[in-house]
């Protein structure tokens, strides 16, 4: 049961866009195309999984019996950096027409804070194993949800006329406010 | 460009918040006080200028293929040690900063300008740059956080100006996109009056 809450609070309650502000990068640059927005989401959902049982099984195995938890930073963003290459080779051999699609998104998923951001707080939140793999499938849907309906907004605007200053980033900040706003309308449900 | 220029360029021409758009996470989520940003601001300088110097110390000796995860480990290599001096002696701003200060090796600043600047530049205008974007971002996050601060809160650094409640929505989150979308837009307008 546990676990259904956990899904609930990460992708509407505690957004990891739109409350733990982490994931803005991608979210302003690939956001003005419900077609680029899916392909970034789906990418991100993959690489945010493998990579937090990865690490978390580097940190549970490895860092912490060797006391070594320092190198908590440097260990996981190697891996993570590792991770997205392979991913990359494979993707490119398995299925070419995904990773057309994906195109030069695939490698900025390196520098999303999305990544290393749940990767370290599966730690600082204690779960376990399974706790951590429901906690980055959810977080990574999350992202990919709130990053749907905020390309879907953005194509419509584009149709609209804009004052110059707002052009571009300003609107889409204000947007990301509003959308954030909504989503607090679901603080609550989750206590 | 001679050194006075490059290290002002950080200011207002190429401010990595407001005109290159980089390192937006750490700004929304640390600008909720004053104090916060210049913890966050001072931290991401320091990496900035040191990694700066290292790779463009080590930039002869470094494999062109593997560029990117070389200057990821020096970049990481430096985070982690702002992140354990300032459990050491800056608890507060530590625990406030949480989350943010080993996301600073993920920040597009730092590896933004490792890759723009450093890799092809030597190690005065490098460290240079690294000053100048570190000081630019940390001007970028005191703008913010005072808007936010004194709107939200009625203070500055802690020291409350107005003896009521401040408006909530502007700590919370919706507001810290709101605030930054449009004082971006009030450059743009003063850029565009520039002209």
């Amino acid at each position: 049961m546990e676990y259904v809450l956990m899904i609930i609070s990460a992708v509407l309650v505690n957004n990891i866009v739109l409350t733990q502000f982490l994931g803005i990068c991608p979210f302003l640059g690939v956001s003005k195309r419900l077609s680029t927005a899916l392909g970034m989401g789906g990418g991100v959902v993959f690489v945010m999984t493998l990579s937090t049982i990865i690490t978390y099984l580097i940190q549970t195995y490895i860092l912490v019996p060797f006391k070594i938890e320092f190198m908590q930073t440097i260990i996981y963003i190697l891996v993570i950096a590792a991770l997205v290459q392979m991913v990359e080779i494979m993707l490119k051999k398995v299925s070419p027409a995904l990773y057309q699609a994906l195109g030069v998104y695939l490698p900025l998923i390196t520098t999303n804070c999305t990544i290393l951001g749940v990767a370290i707080l599966v730690v600082r939140k204690e779960f376990n194993l399974i706790e951590s793999t429901v906690f980055a499938i959810s977080n990574s849907v999350g992202f990919t949800f709130a990053l749907i309906i905020f390309a879907g907004i953005r194509e419509r605007l584009e149709l609209l006329e804009i004052p110059k200053a707002m052009k571009g980033i300003p609107l889409a900040l204000v947007l990301a406010g509003l959308l954030s706003l909504a989503f607090m309308g679901f603080s609550g449900i989750v206590h | 460009m001679s050194p006075w220029q490059n290290f002002i360029k950080g200011f207002i021409k190429e401010n990595p918040v407001f005109v290159l758009v980089l390192g937006t996470c750490p700004t929304l989520a640390v600008t909720t006080s004053v104090a916060n940003a210049i913890g966050m601001g001072l931290s991401t300088t320091f990496v900035l200028v040191t990694s700066n110097i290292a790779i463009a110390a080590l930039k002869d000796f470094i494999p062109d293929k593997v560029r990117i995860p070389c200057f990821i480990v020096v970049i990481a290599s430096f985070v982690t040690i702002v992140d354990l001096v300032m459990a050491g002696f800056f608890q507060v701003i530590h625990s406030q900063l949480g989350i943010f200060i080993p996301l600073i090796v993920v920040n597009c600043i730092v590896l933004g300008r490792a890759e723009a600047y450093a890799a092809k530049n030597s190690l005065l205008p490098s460290a240079i740059d690294g000053l100048s974007m570190g000081l630019g971002f940390t001007f970028a996050l005191l703008i913010l956080s005072t808007v936010r601060e004194a709107l939200g809160e009625g203070s500055f650094l802690g020291h409350k100006f107005i003896h009521s409640d401040g408006i909530l929505f502007f700590i919370l989150a919706p507001g810290a996109f709101i605030v930054f979308g449009y004082v971006i837009a009030i450059i743009n307008r003063l850029n565009r009056c520039k002209k």
